[in-house]
């Protein structure tokens, strides 16, 4: 986050009053090959609301400003503070985190309008709530666990740097939540599990190979990771565009993440090379 | 086919723990859970993980010492041998962490960093940054994607659990409903685990994920399971007051040296920078010198809410204290508490390294919950102990097995047959109150130590001859029919009229969540206990009428929520009736009527059973395993009262 978004931010809500109404227009669509249409709520704003807040107004009161009745917005959440990854949708055309969307920061006066999505390259379910399971997917495809000889007592695991433990935990808060996959131009819609194994796995995959990369006991399934990374849908697709970073929440070092690979991969190209 | 399989209900860490020990040994399991496992509730856990080490055991520290604060903490209320067998086991699950890749925190010389946490003297918590339940669950979730990949582990993720089949006496399988397609059917086990957490909505707002309602407990509960002191609800001394939610401020704050103070002056307006240290009172250090903003959670938590409410000195007026670290290097801050304090200033807008955080008391955790059963390991002393002395040698090793027999069939069961609770919804092992940091650890132990008395019961003789898989599908169909007949007229309620409030399952809700908090939680006394049954006797009546406002067959959310809000009022009536019942103050339960302990009529368990045909909880007392440590006044050495026992706080110890 930038120190003027900062800025920009801290004053909104130091001008945004409570008590305020506030438009939320809300894309709606009953189920999968239904067709899509806009809904607006007048939400009535109390201090701290947040884009979940105002949902659960809306839910036990469904009328919309032109006075209709219909049904509660269907919806993901789950921690309410950023770190399950569940509520994410698009708001006012932005990828990111339902909870931690304050209504100070984006609608802080009397009318403003703000806009949901559910995300773009998950199919809907219903309303903003997506199917991620593609995601979920991609980890078993690279083999995103440590493979230790099983839960009886072994002793302690590796020592480790706190250098080396701060860079994999940075790695390791990744919530599966998808904003690096819906801003990315590579990452596309796939609605048939059929084509997961073959389409683009993504900056999130990127950025978990590296974790378990990164451990020495994980680093044991490394080149079976690679084989997969230099597969269809591996970092060869990926066109360097950068969106996947600037949306991360976490500050996923998701750039890193896809230029160590790439070099690994290159290098797994060789050695296969020759010795194939 | 008579293939045995264990179904388990829950993917936080007790479930995840549970589905890694029950696959490893061979059998075959089912995982349901209503969200994506990687999102339960247990990411939500930020301070960390106790456990004996090597460094506090140099400085006088054992597993004994850990027993005994845990029993100490939880005020003399919890099963005595189960706690022993976790608090030996502990340094072996931090090991297996460990192996399994969680970053925890480092020293610069490699090995595993730790902090100081509440009801100890000694640096007994581990944690990786600031999301230490997040990574703990992720590293789980690894090793169950990994027994997936190999077809040893289904999920059923979006798959909520409605009712066991019970046949017989015993729990032969689920009925559960998918949550898109709304598709109800019952699947079948020889063994079922719930670990399906909290009930943290029955209140409203608390600290806990949306998700945290007790519907599954409830569920059980009202299929005959026994409910275990229901009444011991846990409210944490600093959450962040929040629309939506009220988001925790771990007590790792409390624990990295954040200090809790006030104005002297009620009324002052100053800045908080601008009050000088003579002018602010730090009531938890005055009155309790040696633990002072480390003491346990219940004691802060009535502290705060004695000044603000009691007292009128809250914070400009309202009901906040400041949580202070601004005395700390930011640099320090950022390292240790990172992600915690990004949570405030995400939320609220202020950075906590250079502002005093505001924060006041939410419902937190339930040391209550689904009743369970053990069989005692082998130590057997001839009388109970005096309490340990801290620091010094511990009367016993910490060999397994002293505490429960591991793989005894009926350990974490409930009184249903094949029916076990592992986690939070479990009502074992920390009594009348939790202690920070030993609530991930139960979790995973009843996953590793009691997934394999699951082990060995499926496999027993009187089960495997009678397999699941092999009965006749009377008992299931006649389960999933009655679900799906229940849905369907939940379901018929809906209506495009403008519905009456009365009956609206979000106004239900919310009014229950409003009754619960202001009766049930900080401070409780009869009259307004009576006062909040006849409150859950008026909504249990509404809702009887309950009206949806969707029909949809199609991935009803308010359909899901609505079914949820009719199992939160048994839990909620459950709560109420054995804060009733316990006339005495005992760790998180407070009478102002009954402000002591009554160890002579109540060191036992208030053990909630619900009657089918009235649909009331009724509530009995019975007695608990209290062989091991005779019970002590649980002052953590307040100056104004202080006990004999109260001056035995080692010498040097950190
Ligand atoms: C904010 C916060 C911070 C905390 N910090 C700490 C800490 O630092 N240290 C510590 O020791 N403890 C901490 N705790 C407590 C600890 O996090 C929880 O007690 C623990 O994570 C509970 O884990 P669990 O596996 O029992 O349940 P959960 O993690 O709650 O998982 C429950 C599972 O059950 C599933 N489920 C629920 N109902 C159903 C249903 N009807 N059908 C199907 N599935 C269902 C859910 O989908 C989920 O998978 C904290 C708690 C909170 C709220
Ligand atoms: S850098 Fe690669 S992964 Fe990231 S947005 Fe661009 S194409 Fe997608
Ligand atoms: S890398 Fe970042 S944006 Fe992508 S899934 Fe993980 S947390 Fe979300
Ligand atoms: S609800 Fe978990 S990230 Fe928003």
């Amino acid at each position: 986050m930038t120190t003027t978004d900062h800025a920009a931010r801290a004053a909104a809500r130091r001008s945004a009053k409570p008590g305020r109404k506030v438009l939320i227009r809300v894309k709606r669509c009953e189920g999968p090959g239904k067709p899509s249409r806009f809904e607006t709520f007048a939400v009535t704003i109390e201090r701290g609301a947040n884009i979940i807040s105002c949902l659960q107004q809306i839910a036990a009161n469904p009328v919309t400003v032109e006075g209709t009745r219909t049904t509660p917005v269907v919806w993901d959440s789950g921690c309410l503070e950023e770190v399950c990854g569940a509520c994410t949708m698009i708001i006012n055309g932005k990828v990111r985190q339902s909870c931690s969307c304050l209504i100070d920061e984006y609608a802080p006066a009397e009318g403003d309008v703000i806009t949901l999505e559910p995300m773009s390259k998950f199919p809907v379910v219903r309303d903003l709530w997506v199917d991620r399971s593609r995601m979920f997917h991609n980890l078993k495809r690279l083999r995103a666990w440590v493979p230790i000889d099983g839960t009886y007592s072994l002793g302690a695991g590796p020592r480790e740097s706190p250098d080396a433990q701060e860079a994999r935990y940075k790695l390791s808060t990744c919530m599966t939540c998808g904003c690096c996959l819906d801003a990315c131009p590579q990452f596309l819609l796939a609605e048939s599990p059929a084509s997961w194994d073959t389409s683009f796995v993504g900056a999130q995959a990127f950025g978990q190979a590296l974790l378990f990369n990164s451990h020495s006991t994980g680093a044991q399934l490394k080149n079976d990771r690679l084989e997969v990374l230099m597969g269809p849908g591996g970092v060869v697709d990926c066109g360097n565009a950068q969106n996947c970073v600037k949306v991360c929440p976490k500050e996923i070092p998701l750039t890193e993440a896809i230029a160590s690979l790439g070099r690994a991969v290159t290098i797994r190209g060789f050695t296969r090379f020759f010795t194939s | 086919m008579s293939e045995l399989r264990v179904i388990v209900v829950g993917g936080g860490l007790a479930g995840l723990a549970a589905a890694v020990r029950i696959a490893e040994a061979g059998l075959p399991v089912d995982l349901f859970s209503v969200v994506p496992v990687k999102r339960s509730h247990s990411v939500c856990a930020q301070g960390g993980i106790n456990a004996c080490n090597e460094v506090a055991r140099q400085q006088g520290y054992s597993e004994y010492e850990h027993f005994d604060e845990t029993i100490y903490g939880g005020d003399f209320l919890a099963d005595q041998h189960p706690v022993l067998e976790m608090a030996n086991w502990a340094p072996r699950i931090i090991d297996l962490l460990d192996r399994m890749g969680v970053p925890f925190n480092r020293t610069s010389e490699g090995y595993r960093d730790l902090r100081l946490f509440g009801g100890s003297l000694f640096k007994r918590t581990h944690f990786a940054g600031a999301t230490t339940g997040q990574q703990l669950i992720y590293a789980l979730d690894e090793q169950v994607r990994r027994y997936e990949s190999e077809g040893k582990v289904t999920k059923y993720e979006f798959w909520e659990f409605l009712a066991p089949v019970l046949c017989d006496g015993r729990c032969v399988g689920i009925v559960a409903q998918d949550m898109r397609t709304m598709q109800t059917r019952a699947f079948r086990a020889d063994a079922v685990v719930m670990a399906t957490g909290g009930c943290g909505l029955v209140f409203g707002k608390s600290t806990n994920s949306i998700i945290c309602n007790g519907a599954a407990a409830a569920r059980c509960f009202r299929a005959g399971a026994h409910y275990g002191n229901p009444e011991m609800i846990q409210v944490h001394p600093t959450a962040i007051p929040g629309a939506d939610k009220l988001r925790l401020m771990s007590e790792s704050a409390r624990g990295e040296g954040g200090r809790v103070w006030v104005p002297r002056r009620r009324g002052d307006t100053r800045a908080p920078r601008d009050i000088a240290e003579a002018d602010r009172f730090y009531f938890l250090e005055e009155k309790y010198p040696a633990y002072g903003n480390i003491v346990p959670r219940d004691i802060a938590t009535r502290e705060i809410f004695d000044i603000c409410v009691n007292q009128g000195m809250g914070v400009s007026g309202e009901n906040q204290v400041y949580l202070d670290l601004t005395h700390k290097d930011p640099d320090y801050l950022t390292r240790k508490l990172g992600g915690i304090l990004e949570i405030y200033e995400k939320f609220v807008g202020e950075d906590p390294r250079y502002t005093p955080m505001k924060i006041f008391p939410a419902v937190h955790y339930s040391m209550g919950g689904l009743w369970t059963t053990y069989t005692p390991g082998s130590y057997a002393p001839a009388a109970p102990r005096t309490k340990h002395k801290s620091g010094s040698a511990p009367p016993l090793n910490a060999a397994i097995g002293q505490g429960m027999q591991p793989g005894a069939l009926n350990n974490a069961m409930t009184n249903i047959q094949g029916l076990y609770a592992f986690g939070e919804v479990s009502f074992a092992y920390h009594g009348a109150n939790r202690l920070g940091a030993n609530a991930l650890l139960s979790c995973i132990f009843d996953g590793l130590f009691c997934g394999s008395s699951v082990v060995n019961y499926v496999r027993s003789e009187g089960v495997s001859a009678r397999p699941a898989s092999g009965m006749q599908p009377g008992a299931f169909d006649a389960a999933a029919e009655g679900q799906v007949k229940a849905g369907a007229a939940l379901l018929a309620t809906a209506t495009d009229a403008p519905g009456d409030k009365a009956t609206n399952p979000y106004v239900i809700g919310k009014e229950l969540g409003d009754e619960m908090t202001a009766a049930c939680t900080v401070v409780r006394t009869e009259a307004r206990l009576k006062q909040c049954l006849v409150k859950l006797a008026e909504l249990k009546d509404r809702y009887a009428k309950v009206q949806l406002s969707d029909g949809a067959g199609w991935s009803n959310q308010a359909f899901g929520y609505a079914r949820a809000v009719g199992d939160m009022l048994a839990i909620a009536e459950a709560i109420a009736k054995g804060a009733e019942v316990r006339k005495e103050s005992r760790g998180a339960h407070y009478r102002t009527d009954f402000p002591d302990r009554n160890d002579a009529e109540f060191t036992k368990t208030t053990l909630a059973s619900y009657d089918a045909t009235s649909g009331a909880a009724s509530i009995s007392l019975v007695p608990i395993d209290a062989s091991l440590i005779v019970p002590t006044a649980r002052t953590y050495g307040k100056k104004d009262t202080e006990k004999p026992e109260a001056k035995a706080q080692p010498a040097g110890a950190v």
